[in-house]
């Protein structure tokens, strides 16, 4: 059986997930929705599973404690131990205070750059991409919602649609 | 739904009973405390009145940064806070009380009833005598009877006229049916000022109570890291109460975010706090400049409070990054309660770090019924007037503008 891509626009959050709501409650699956700017609370009515990103971030953050961690042992102690302030040379632990500014900034550096390159790359953003944006209209006031229905299905799709206060619905 | 606390015959009791032991504890500790050890002169019950202030200062200081805090849900007109504002606003009601203890030690001080500040020693300032100290007559000016306590009764009495303020235009804005909000932007416009002047005062507070101990010492970070500590121990009284009123059946339009916001609250203070704190120790030891380091170097090398010192940084940073870090712990409300409580303690140990070294020197106790008893006795009197207070008012605000907004909060 064909199926048809379904546009359902809102002008306003709350009537998107009302609409959400009703289409999941007919047992349909929502495919996607496109907004201006983040609605809370529309992730586990449609079910988008819990990101990673935390995660990703966390490994990152470890790898850039450790990267200056190594980097300083290297530079001050092992290839050319240097005295600074009268502080006790030729030992990490002893020093230990002075390095915790760098540790930190090379943390923050990596799980922010990275945790950010990370999601660029997983939602495909970047210069020269197609956008998968279906209507412009949801860069600016538009609330869009992605739906791929059996034939059969179309018609009380569309009345879920319009009763819920979609603004359009368009069929492709 | 039960919108009007009830304060129980048992927590009455239970609040009695606490303050009870901090009585014994009072006696107990001024009668015990009468030996005069050599090597400290002017020593007159320092231990007892030591407690006395870090008990009061740490009290005080949570009813202050709650004020703090209730001034920021106003100037920010933040949506989430609104259900747990008459938590907030029950925290800062102890405020004249923990002032007026404050004061109370700052006037006896004055009269030469105990001799915590140094300063405050007519002797120091006679050329000639035993106790003369040219770097104290520096200051002499920063600490002369009119500009100290004309400070001290300026911020006291400004900011416990803001705190009766809030709470007396909240109460107001229940009853009017207004629906311009006219008393709520008020408040907005009263928190804006009063953030203003806390911003200058809460640091000038902190260097007159507390950095005046050790006289001899300055730190630029002191201001800051004093206000980190009461902000975070506000933040944990709130969350602690706020679970618990859940738990016996209020507050049922508390989201589950709101809580979840808590936790981000106590996360990112204790963060503050643990910056501000190694920040402070890292510039002093790094630079290692006579004067600066004597205030570490008392602490960790000449009066032995080594653990107490470690312990507390330890601690207060380490519990609420490891256990509140992921999202899954700030919506828990055992994790909360656990690194909640634990470190409320541990920033009572932080007040008692600031203190006791100065005031003590060496001769310090910890788990004595002196430090144990006093502590127990100031929690029940908090909890008494936080308590009472919460029963005197509804616990759902009416007629806010943001009221709809926190209870539909989604994070």
């Amino acid at each position: 059986m064909s199926k048809v891509t379904v546009h359902g626009i809102y002008d306003d959050d709350e009537q998107l997930k009302n609409g959400a709501i009703k289409i999941v409650g007919m047992g349909l699956h929502v495919k996607e929705v496109f907004s201006p700017f983040p609605v809370h609370g529309i992730d586990p009515i449609i079910g988008v599973k819990r990101t990673l990103l935390p995660i990703t971030s966390f490994i990152y953050g470890c790898t850039g404690a450790l990267l200056a961690t190594w980097m300083m042992w290297y530079m001050m102690i092992s290839d050319w131990p240097t005295e600074i302030g009268g502080k006790p040379n030729f030992t990490y632990l002893v020093n230990w205070p002075a390095f915790i500014p760098i540790t930190f900034e090379s943390t923050v550096l990596c799980a922010a750059h990275g945790m950010a390159i990370t999601f660029f790359i997983r939602s495909w953003l970047m210069p020269g991409v197609t956008p998968k944006n279906p209507d412009l209209r949801t860069t600016d006031n538009k609330f869009l919602m992605l739906l791929e229905v059996n034939q059969d299905d179309l018609g009380r799709v569309q009345s879920a649609l319009k009763e819920t206060g979609a603004s359009e619905v368009n069929v492709q | 739904m039960n919108q009007t606390f009830t304060f129980t015959d048992k927590a009455k009791r239970f609040c009695y009973v606490l303050m009870g032991i901090g009585l014994v504890g009072l006696i107990w500790g001024y009668v015990r405390d009468s030996y005069v050890p050599g090597e400290m002169p002017n020593y007159s019950h320092n231990r007892f009145w030591a407690n006395l202030l870090v008990n009061s200062f740490f009290f005080m200081g949570i009813s202050l940064a709650g004020t703090f805090f209730l001034a920021l849900q106003y100037a920010a007109e933040a949506g989430w806070s609104i259900t747990i504002k008459r938590v907030i606003e029950a925290v800062t009601c102890f405020l004249p009380i923990g002032l007026g203890l404050m004061l109370l030690i700052l006037v006896l001080g004055k009269f030469g009833v105990h001799h915590l500040y140094q300063w405050m020693n007519p002797a120091v300032y006679e050329k000639g005598n035993a106790a003369y100290d040219p770097e104290i007559v520096h200051k002499k000016g920063y600490f002369s009877l009119a500009f100290f306590f004309g400070r001290t009764l300026m911020y006291i009495m400004v900011w416990g006229f803001f705190q009766r303020l809030f709470r007396k235009r909240s109460l107001e804005a229940d009853l009017s049916g207004d629906s311009n909000y006219l008393v709520h932007f008020k408040n907005v416009r009263s928190a804006a000022i009063f953030l203003v002047f806390f911003g200058f005062t809460s640091s000038a507070m902190s260097w007159d109570w507390l950095m005046s101990l050790d006289v001899h010492w300055a730190s630029t970070m002191y201001g800051w890291y004093t206000f980190a500590g009461m902000w975070i121990s506000a933040i944990i009284t709130i969350t602690i109460l706020t679970i618990w009123l859940r738990g016996q059946g209020y507050l049922q339009d508390v989201q589950q975010s709101t809580i979840h916001d808590l936790g981000k609250w106590m996360f990112a203070v204790s963060f503050l706090w643990s910056y501000l704190y190694f920040m402070q120790f890292m510039l002093i030891w790094y630079t290692n400049v006579p004067e600066e380091v004597t205030y570490f170097y008392d602490r960790i090398h000449e009066f032995g409070y080594r653990w107490t010192m470690w312990l507390a940084f330890a601690i207060n940073f380490s519990f609420p990054m490891v256990m509140l870090m992921s999202r899954d712990a700030k919506r828990n409300k055992s994790f909360l309660l656990f690194v909640g409580s634990c470190i409320f303690f541990f920033h009572w140990l932080d007040v008692f770090n600031m203190v006791m070294p100065a005031t003590v020197h060496q001769h310090w106790q910890l788990f004595r019924p002196t430090e144990v008893f006093m502590f127990l006795g100031f929690l029940g009197l908090f909890l008494f007037v936080v308590l009472s207070n919460l029963a005197k008012a509804p616990l759902m605000v009416k007629n806010h503008p943001y009221l709809e907004e926190s209870k539909h909060l989604h994070t």
